[in-house]
């Protein structure tokens, strides 16, 4: 039980005290920084700024003194519901992210970094993805506003359409390393291969040039799924309505969609989910495509044994269980950084392209993705045994 | 096994803790003013003359419906996914017809045109 606590107090301070707040700074100095401009830098205490670094500070006070304003006409139970219901899953998303190994330090049990290790990991991180849908569809039906009531019937239209497309687009990261908990598949890439190994089978090995043949590469689901990646990082940024999937917000035209009803702290927590699932998005996708926690070419019984004929077996464990942590959240950052480029790099799509890429494009091309997979897994088995 | 739901539980638990105090503070520190014009849905300074609670485009329908088909395919690769090495090619032909039948029906719906918007 005091470990689960150590756990949750862990993952709350880094995502919800380190990671959430220097993002809304990072939205707005990385868009300055692209649309060359300055960016947020008032911000201060006794004038010291801190290259705007206290935005987020002043942003949260400012919030909790603005008036708490519902609408006449308005349901006001499921009108104070909603924003709760949409912040919720996207921090209770994070109780199956591994953000470091399984290590044997002599206890009863070996230390698994998750807070819940449980088989149906994935299973967990779209349920729970799921139930934020229905805190933008109470928002906008609650409201009693034309606008958020527009907003709320694209929002609830593209979230369940990608739904299916992202469920259907990591089939083939499960197929790969059998398994749906995301701890498991994190263990399965703390490995690497020969790219071009395969080769052998054919006798075709030796005719390759040395340097060619001994190219290794990490089994990290991007380099086992690439199509599968691409898919899913597009199918989850489009379930978390930011641009340029944020149709349901849309400020030129539906002023802003679903929130439009919302003021101080009740937007507050539709930003705070927004924001937070930036990060959550990074560390589920760290997990199934990235490697989790593992360091590349190093898995975790070389540097253990690395480190600990130096220092003992006890303290490089400890080290190492670190050093994976950082190798975590290190991979979350640049997930970050590849967001932030995203939202920042692309317009806003047409509502038809939004559904006809999902429907017409992403749902075949994610089928053919599985059983191109599985071919080519079936005939490894039996080739390679 | 109860442990690792309790995880999951206590999770729960502090988030809904951390979504109440964030109100809650909010309820305490912000005033509160209120008068007829300014209680009324924001629609561009006009008074709403339409109510939002009546039909909209059948267009939203159709995607829920589509999405229960295929979402419920959907649910069906997972088990199958995790358990492909040990099915083997027996697997692979069983979900082939069973994906068959769902790309006919695929088919036809974008044939009917309900995919367009």
């Amino acid at each position: 039980m005091a470990e689960t606590i150590g756990k949750i107090l862990f993952v709350l301070l880094v995502v919800m005290g380190a990671f959430l707040p220097m993002i809304t700074w990072v939205e707005r100095k990385q868009s300055a920084v692209m649309q060359d401009r300055i960016g947020a830098n008032r911000a201060n205490i006794a004038g010291i700024t801190v290259l705007g670094v206290l935005h987020p500070l002043a942003d949260v006070l400012k919030l909790f003194g603005k008036e708490d304003f519902v609408p006449a006409g308005a349901n006001r139970v499921m009108h104070l519901l909603a924003p709760v219901i949409a912040l919720v899953p996207a921090i209770i998303t994070l109780a199956v992210v591994p953000f470091a190994g399984v290590y044997d330090f002599g206890g009863e049990n070996p230390f698994s970094f998750v807070i819940a290790d449980v088989d149906w990991g994935l299973l967990y991180v779209f349920a729970v993805g799921s139930i934020a849908a229905y805190g933008t569809i109470i928002a906008g039906w609650a409201s009693n506003n034309n606008w958020a009531l527009l907003g709320t019937v694209r929002a609830s239209a593209q979230m369940i359409s990608y739904e299916v497309t992202m469920g259907l687009s990591v089939v083939g990261v499960f197929m790969c390393f059998q398994t749906l908990s995301l701890q498991e598949m994190s263990l399965a890439q703390d490995s690497s291969f020969r790219l071009l190994g395969f080769l052998e089978h054919f006798g075709l090995f030796e005719t390759l040039p040395g340097w060619l043949a001994w190219i290794q590469v990490p089994t990290w689901g991007i380099f086992l799924q690439p199509m599968g990646f691409v898919m899913f990082l597009t199918c989850i940024m489009a379930e978390n309505k930011r641009p340029p999937f944020d149709l349901p917000e849309a400020e030129s035209e539906l002023i802003a969609g679903y929130h439009l009803e919302y003021s101080g702290m009740r937007w507050g927590l539709f930003y705070t989910a927004e924001f937070l699932e930036v990060p959550v998005i990074g560390c589920i996708v760290t997990a199934l495509f990235l490697g989790g926690w593992s360091i590349p070419f190093l898995d975790t019984q070389t540097l253990i044994g690395g480190i600990g004929s130096f220092f003992g077996e006890g303290f490089a464990t400890g080290v190492v269980l670190v050093l994976h942590v950082h190798a975590f959240l290190a991979k979350v950052v640049i997930m970050i950084w590849l967001q932030m480029l995203i939202r920042w790099s692309l317009p806003r799509f047409r509502y038809d392209q939004v559904m006809d890429l999902c429907w017409k494009i992403m749902l075949p091309l994610s089928l053919v993705n599985i059983f191109v997979t599985a071919v080519v897994l079936l005939w490894f088995q039996e080739v390679v045994g | 096994m109860l442990a690792e739901y309790s995880g999951v539980l206590l999770l729960l638990l502090v988030a809904l803790i951390v979504a109440g105090v964030m109100l809650l503070v909010q309820q305490l520190l912000s005033p509160s003013r209120e008068f007829a014009e300014k209680q009324e849905p924001f629609e561009c300074g006009e008074s709403p003359i339409v109510s939002p609670h009546q039909r909209f485009s059948v267009k939203f329908y159709l995607v829920a419906i589509l999405f229960i088909v295929f979402d419920v395919e959907a649910v069906f690769f997972y088990p199958w996914g995790a358990l492909f090495m040990d099915l083997g090619w027996f697997g692979l032909i069983e979900m082939a017809t069973f994906v068959i039948v769902l790309g006919v029906g695929l088919a036809y719906v974008w044939m009917k045109g309900a995919l367009e918007w």
